[in-house]
């Protein structure tokens, strides 16, 4: 059996930039954050979910299965399970896949899911040798062992492991995430100019979008408890222009690199959650869906170009679904790189790619620059990895509602090789 | 036995439950210790292998003495009697040969731990409804049971006294940790911990060579010193003599003496006669009554929408998050919302302390720039500023978007109800819930209420105001209610007085002198000079020019940093230098308290409360009016009619007709 899936509301934090420092609110109290005012506006109860599905790559050790840490302090009362999902940058989107499957199948009826990150807050570990050095010194019992133990210290010891470091490099192809996007410009022949261009196009999209209020219905505002509040998300810089940009250093590829903090996605931390129904709850709570699920796809290539997986979840979502791009208004594709995006697009308009990757007798087509990422991406507002697909989803169901359009297809790439991507349709009436 | 039941085990064991029959919480009285004292003498006859005393009440051990009781001893003689009765009794149970363990559960207070100390061993139930201690100086007395005597031999003299002298209560963990009690336990090894101590040798636990040492005279008269050197700066001696009393029995007879029993009678004895133990007394029985008044209604709300995140928004909002409410509170402006978040969570981290708890509590407390709790919410308090017509807008829309059962609530302090609810469908719906600023320490609010509010809403809004922890004192709508009323007089004569060259230091001196727990210009400062030219003006009372010169210029008090006083950026008061040599008025106390008291007088007699207690109380919680006078009513009663009536006459011949005595006084 499988039963239609609705996004019927979401609300996420604003995305705040990661500083020289931890920001004040971990994982849980981002989610928490969001999902209380997101639920206080819902005409159910918090326990009258079915679950709660939380898409998170880094929770702290204190966050064991967030997902139920969060259901638990949301008010969803002990009866509501909860479980934490993890799909790398795209655990947002697989925490919405694996809600939307739930109610598909007649499981449940409402849950909530999304996902929430602290990348500001990713732990900073003791390095292995350390490890071994304190348990031996624990486990040295007369006072000989222990001043024999003692004295095996070293400094080196005491260099720590960068967490989010670690997550960042693909432990099989030994690449960081922005030598993945280096090996995409050199592959697609894209400039650091252009690269430049597309990330101060991002910037200003994203200030015309809060401008135009286009990201007012999914924003709810952020508290740290220490006087300041968030309204909107920090990471989008007013000022930014290509001679500015022009000055970066390259930070994967040294020296040589054309990839910079400047035209890549930023460190930030964020959540974003989303309420999904079926057409029971729709009809027994009276809730006024935003957009249907129409279909979820998940692809897999060469983790050494990891950045193209959204052109191969967009072509699969639009073979799978007989749709032809003309067809698709609006798209959005995660600017985790600049030039990662712009290879997304050119290969779906390379025939010898789409022939030999994609199982397309020829180029699938042009994504219109006009419509992707029309208020803007990550590069401006960051990319909190477990938080980013349920960002994507919301904010395409709002897209499509508010331009009166009918198919929209969010897409990300993931660390690893591997590409997600959501087909939704406005079920508002259509012109 | 009507009180006790005895149960012995199959061990041999003898389980003693007390369960008060003729109320829902254990406390001593007479009849209950009778009954103990026979179940004591029969263990004579039949000694048990070990005895077990515990409480057959889910809400606690025993709360302490039936203070109704001390009511009816009249002379010093009477009360010593009655007390070495007692003492008697527990020593019985203290020469016990055999392993004796008080099961404590919720409250063990006063009496109630004295009974305990008696015992050899003590185990609580480690919950947070656990409070232990002996805090009978609260109440104008001393431990009189053994408490000031066995104490310190549990735990030493210098931690018994650090206990008693300000009557601090703890919860289960630390009174273990300070050794009060044997063990803390949760209650999935509450049976097995007193089956422990059940199995130990029936011994008493030795307090250790320090302690010794602090029992000699001479170290015992040096720490005394410093404790009456630390106490004057909390209390005051001739307002408050009950922890000098325990001091100076202290010193004089120390724990150890044969006679520390007999001192400790006399002490009591001498304490519990006084005007100040009478009082504090009466007003133990007045917060009952208080907290009666939310009883008895059949009202359970959940979730609390506070409209407007002010100072008293944001702190109503906070409270009630605290007490385990789900709140929203409302603001357009985010900003102000944030604001009042900086001072919840210190609030949160003062209270509960431990983190799980502060996230709990900051988990039930929303953010609503929008509105959309109302929707919800079971009580709506509405905390937006003074102005009729925009309370008038806010409550019509109200009406329209709230559950038809949910209290529509006003926190106004001077905007009658029927002002408000002008215009409403239901207008009989409004109520005044007034706090008192600051939230988190005021315990009482006013419950206000006009002839046209229902009744059923007037006894929600009680039983909400129960279910926050707050005492309820319902009051008629008039201008100012009860408490800011009776303050605004007695505020605006300091101000005059102020305006006249009178120093405020010393004007605050005669107010604290007089017991009032803050002096009049220093609440004023706190309270906002702009707030309490408000508050004047409401009441009609003429406001003095210099407060609204000082109200235009921004010099509202201790939030600006300036007001009758000066304070630094962390709200700190700075020092002010005062010509001492200049004499300063006689008739300080007496204009500002005649005033307080006519206009109490003023207000009973138009019936703003039900009667004279209900103003003591108001003014005693509300306003923090000298307890141990218990309250202007009972203090103006305690001067000859003749007295008061010549006392307004000087006065007013002196300083005009605001002195004029209120007609209540032309009687008799």
């Amino acid at each position: 059996m499988s039963r239609e899936v609705y996004i019927v509301d979401g609300g996420r934090t604003p995305f705040i930039r990661a500083g020289h420092k931890p920001n004040p609110l971990p994982a849980a109290d981002l989610a928490v954050a969001a999902g209380k005012q997101l639920l206080m506006r819902q005409p159910f109860a918090a326990s009258d979910l079915g679950e709660v599905v939380i898409g998170c790559v880094g929770p702290s050790p204190e966050e064991a299965n967030i997902g139920r840490i969060i259901a638990l302090r949301l008010g969803c009362g002990d009866n509501v399970p909860a479980w934490t999902v993890q799909r790398n940058c795209a655990s947002g989107l697989q925490a919405i896949d694996s809600a939307a499957k739930d109610i598909a199948s007649g499981k449940h009826d409402l849950i909530l899911a999304g996902g929430t990150e602290a990348m500001s807050r990713s732990a900073v570990l003791w390095n292995e040798d350390m490890v071994t050095w304190l348990s031996t010194l624990n486990a040295a019992k007369t006072l000989q062992e222990k001043i024999y133990a003692f004295a095996q210290f070293r400094p080196k010891f005491l260099s720590p492991v960068i967490s989010l470091l670690k997550a960042l490099t693909d432990p099989v192809v030994n690449l960081s995430m922005g030598q993945t996007a280096e090996k995409l410009a050199y592959m697609f022949k894209i400039s650091r100019k252009e690269m430049d261009e597309f990330a101060v196009q991002s910037h200003q999209r994203v200030m015309h979008g809060i401008k135009e209020q286009n990201y007012a219905d999914e924003i709810v505002p952020l508290f740290d408890w220490r006087g300041h509040c968030y309204k909107n998300d920090n990471g989008v810089r007013e000022d930014s222009n290509v001679a500015k940009l022009s000055t970066l250093r390259a930070v994967f590829d040294k020296k040589f690199g054309l990839v910079t903090a400047g035209n890549s996605s930023q460190i930030t931390d964020g959540a974003a959650l989303v309420i999904l129904a079926s057409k029971d709850a729709v009809e027994k709570y009276n809730l006024q869906p935003l957009a249907k699920i129409r279909d979820i796809s998940w692809t897999a290539l060469d983790p050494a170009i990891m950045g193209l997986g959204p052109a191969h979840s967009i072509a699969d979502l639009l073979q799978r679904n007989q749709l032809q791009m003309s067809q698709i208004d609006f798209w959005e594709i995660n600017e985790a790189f600049a030039c990662q995006v712009m290879a997304c697009v050119q290969a779906l308009a390379d025939a010898d790619y789409c022939k030999e990757y994609l199982n397309s007798s020829g180029a699938i087509g042009n994504i219109d620059y006009a419509k992707l990422n029309i208020d803007g991406g990550a590069i401006a507002l960051g990319h909190p990895v477990g938080a980013t697909g349920a960002r994507l989803s919301l904010h395409m169901a709002h897209t499509l509602r508010r331009q009166n359009a009918k198919f929209g297809i969010a897409s990300m790439c993931i660390g690893g090789g591997q590409g997600g991507g959501i087909l939704l349709e406005n079920v508002a009436g259509v012109n | 036995m009507k009180h006790w039941q005895i149960e012995n085990d199959a061990h041999g064991y003898c389980w003693l439950t007390l369960n008060r029959a003729d109320s829902s919480t254990n406390t001593l009285g007479a009849e209950v210790l009778e009954e103990f004292d026979s179940c004591l003498t029969n263990f004579s006859k039949e000694l048990p292998k070990g005895l077990v005393i515990k409480s057959g009440k889910k809400n606690g051990f025993i709360a302490g003495a039936d203070i109704s009781e001390f009511l009816e001893l009249s002379t010093e003689e009477e009360a010593y009697q009655e007390i070495r009765k007692v003492q008697k009794i527990f020593d019985k149970l203290a020469a016990l040969p055999i392993p004796t363990v008080a099961m404590i559960n919720g409250f063990c207070l006063g009496g109630g731990l004295e009974l305990s100390l008696a015992c050899k061993y003590r185990v609580a139930l480690d919950d947070p409804k656990t409070k232990i201690g002996l805090p009978e100086v609260m109440l104008g007395v001393q431990p009189g049971w053994g408490g000031s005597v066995r104490l310190p031999h549990v735990i030493g003299s210098m931690k018994a006294l650090s206990l008693i002298l300000p009557g601090k209560v703890l919860d289960a963990r630390k009174a273990a940790k300070i050794g009060i009690v044997d063990a803390a336990v949760p209650l999935r090894h509450f049976q097995h911990a007193v089956e422990h101590y059940l199995q130990q040798e029936p011994t008493t636990r030795d307090c250790g060579i320090w302690e010794r040492f602090v029992q000699l005279a001479p170290m015992r008269a040096i720490l005394a010193y410093y404790m009456r050197k630390q106490l004057r700066k909390k209390v005051n001696p001739w307002h408050y003599p009950a922890p000098y009393a325990v001091l100076d029995t202290w010193i004089k007879n120390s724990a150890w003496s044969k006679d520390a029993y007999k001192a400790e009678a006399k002490s009591i004895a001498k304490l519990m006669v006084t005007p100040t133990a009478r009082n504090l007394v009466r007003l133990f029985f007045l917060r009952d009554r208080l907290k009666g008044f939310s009883k008895g209604h059949d009202f359970a709300p959940r979730h609390v929408h506070v409209i407007g995140a002010g100072v008293m928004g944001g702190d109503i909002a906070a409270w009630c998050a605290l007490r385990g409410f789900k709140v929203t509170l409302q603001d357009q402006n985010i900003e102000a919302i944030s604001a009042t978040f900086t001072r919840t969570l210190k609030l949160f981290t003062k209270k509960l302390k431990v983190p799980y708890l502060i996230n709990a509590a900051k988990d039930r407390l929303v953010p609503d720039p929008t509105g959309i709790g109302v929707r919800q919410a079971d009580v709506i308090i509405e905390a937006i500023i003074e102005d009729p017509v925009a309370k008038q807008q806010l409550f019509a829309s109200l009406e329209q978007q709230a559950k038809p059962e949910a209290i529509l609530a006003t926190n106004t302090s001077t905007i009658p109800l029927d002002v408000i609810g002008q215009g409403l469908q239901r207008p009989e719906r409004i109520v005044g819930i007034h706090f008192f600023n600051p939230v988190p320490l005021m315990q009482l609010v006013e419950v206000v209420s006009s002839p046209n509010t229902d009744q059923m809403v007037l006894n929600n809004a009680l039983a909400f105001v129960g279910k926050i922890d707050k005492l309820p004192l319902p009051v008629q709508s008039c201008p100012g209610f009860l408490v800011n009323r009776v303050l605004v007089p007695y505020m605006l004569e300091a101000a005059q007085m102020y305006a006249e060259g009178v120093p405020g230091i010393k004007i605050d001196k005669a107010a604290t002198d007089f017991g009032m727990l803050m002096g009049p210009i220093e609440l004023m400062d706190v309270v906002g000079i702009d707030i309490c030219m408000h508050a004047a003006e409401g009441v009609g009372a003429t406001v003095p020019e210099f407060f609204k010169s000082w109200v235009e210029e921004g010099k509202l008090g201790k939030k600006s940093g300036k007001g009758f006083y000066n304070y630094d950026s962390r709200g700190k008061r700075l020092k002010v230098s005062v010509d001492n040599d200049k004499p300063v008025p006689a008739d300080i106390t007496d204009r500002l308290i005649m005033r307080l008291v006519n206009e109490a007088a003023a207000c009973l007699r138009e019936g703003v409360v039900a009667d004279a207690d209900l103003i003591d109380a108001g003014l005693v919680f509300g306003a923090g009016f000298a307890p141990f006078r218990g309250g202007p009513m009972t203090f103006i009663a305690s001067l000859e009619k003749k007295q008061i009536k010549e006392n307004f006459a000087t006065l007013s011949k002196k300083y005009g007709e605001r002195f004029n005595a209120d007609p209540v006084w032309d009687g008799g």
